[in-house]
């Protein structure tokens, strides 16, 4: 059975990702806010998860306004990086896990969640800073593959909090119905408060982030009830990415150890937070009674979902 | 036709990017993406104006993007991820940008946000009604100071193209 062991929060200001790729990390400023990751790359060493899933948004990269998809799950085999007007990232192409990936998309359609699937993308900024913020510059390969979890915050309304973190709970049921032995990571990327558009660009708002990531931590519910208009007015109108975060918590333990937390202001527009959460039972194989027969559950409601869903489709012809 | 009122207009200096601006700031927005491509980067900085007849604008869209009015742009429809790009298009970072759309120089920019960025007390809503934290969030102190930071409308921050040529380039 698959696993997910441990949550991973991280802004993904494309900033961080030049001063990287132009070799500014020893710079002040910047080291002030590298400096903040240096124990979690030591974690994500130690961890060695076999896969991460990585929840961020793509800015006007993969999608145009043509399309615009609510969820959009990565199923395909690698994922390049994009051009984003000055020219690819020096990073590794990004590999998927299809197996995986094309197994959770089944799960979670039939749990009730609508993903749009994505066979062929490629990958900005906002998913490949934090894998550098974790995993380091690799040259010629990530250490884990990758399915990446593309959620609209760009046109409004993005997915409700609330909505992420159930979605985020479904995710976990599916990973648990895997068969294979894989111990799995999750992302949340974006954020904190941040607004990069309009007369009011620039706000920061460290108490609220701060009190974000506390709860985070011990009352993710509470979170899952803040309005949408409520990100925005206090941690910027670009801030509301932040319910991406919500999606890595949802898949986690109710409770779960915080493991390490960092935040600086500024990276260039935005604050830079991060977070690492644990389950409590991380990665020993699994399988106490309980969570077997959840896993169990689970398989009989896919299979019930399964078989209305064939009722449906026969009525239909 | 009148925008319909939502209950985010009430946020100062915010024009949020909702379906409503999806829909009319489309040609914004694909002209922008167009400019991820280097042969059009060129065509566009030959003939600005010929160049944006290929997209479906209107002339007050035309009009601020040949200004580099942002924050029209923004208010008729662009997104910001996108017209992000004609600024790379015009050689400006992201934080050349929003010095822009505030009205002020790159160094004062660059200058906040070393201290801590814009605050948001006072900066909360138009109509002062809500000049505090709410419940769910941080219990700040709240001073209410309605102070009308700027989105009385793109004109008066329309000195957006003659500053912030400077070249600290600190992103």
């Amino acid at each position: 059975m698959a696993k997910i062991i441990a949550g991973v929060g991280s802004s993904h200001v494309p900033a961080i990702g030049a001063a990287l790729d132009n070799g500014k990390t020893e710079e002040p400023y910047w080291k002030r806010v590298f400096s903040g990751f240096e124990k979690s790359k030591a974690w994500m060493a130690e961890t060695k998860p076999d896969v991460a899933i990585v929840v961020y948004n793509d800015h006007a990269s993969a999608f145009s306004m043509e399309m615009i998809p609510t969820f959009a799950l990565g199923c395909a085999a690698e994922f390049p990086p994009a051009d984003e007007g000055w020219g690819p990232r020096p990073v590794p192409v990004v590999k998927g896990h299809p197996a995986l990936a094309a197994h959770i998309a089944q799960s979670v359609i039939l749990d009730e969640f609508d993903l749009t699937i994505v066979n062929k993308m490629e990958v900005d900024h906002g998913l490949t800073v934090p894998m550098n913020l974790l995993f380091g510059q690799p040259k010629d390969h990530w250490p884990c593959p990758v399915i990446p979890l593309a959620v609209n915050v760009v046109m409004y309304p993005p997915p409700t909090g609330h909505r992420c973190y159930m979605l985020g709970k479904a995710i976990r049921r599916a990973v648990e119905s895997y068969p294979e032995d894989l111990r799995v990571v999750i992302f949340g990327t974006g954020g904190l408060s941040h607004q990069i558009s309009g007369p009011r660009a620039g706000l920061i708002n460290s108490k609220w982030d701060k009190s974000f990531l506390d709860n985070l931590s011990k009352d993710p519910k509470k979170l899952t009830r803040i309005p949408h208009l409520e990100y925005m007015r206090e941690a910027g109108a670009e801030g509301i990415e932040m319910v991406m975060w919500l999606i890595m918590r949802g898949a986690l333990d109710d409770k779960v150890d915080e493991v390490y937390r960092f935040y600086t202001v500024p990276a260039s527009n935005t604050a830079v937070g991060h977070i690492i959460l644990e389950n409590k039972s991380k990665g020993k194989r699994p399988s106490t009674a309980k969570s077997a027969a959840k896993s169990k559950a689970h398989g009989r409601r896919l299979a019930a979902a399964r078989k209305t869903t064939h009722r449906i489709a026969s009525k239909g012809t | 036709m009148a925008r319909t009122q939502q209950d985010y207009d009430d946020i100062p200096g915010t024009f949020v990017f909702d379906a409503e601006r999806s829909r009319e700031g489309f040609g914004i927005n694909m002209f922008c993406m167009s400019l991820m491509k280097d042969g059009n980067r060129k065509a566009f900085k030959a003939n600005e104006a010929e160049y944006l007849k290929r997209f479906k604008l209107t002339p007050e869209q035309t009009d601020a993007i040949l200004k580099r009015d942002y924050n029209r742009m923004l208010e008729l429809g662009g997104n910001i991820y996108f017209t992000a790009k004609l600024g790379a298009t015009d050689g400006h970072s992201f934080q050349q940008l929003a010095a822009m759309m505030t009205g002020s120089t790159q160094q004062d920019y660059a200058a906040m946000m070393l201290g801590g960025g814009r605050s948001v007390e006072g900066n909360r809503s138009r109509s002062g009604k809500v000049a505090k934290a709410s419940k769910a969030s941080a219990k700040g102190p709240g001073k209410a100071k309605p102070k009308s930071s700027g989105a009385k409308s793109s004109k008066a921050k329309s000195n957006a193209k003659s500053k912030s040529k400077s070249s600290a380039k600190r992103k």
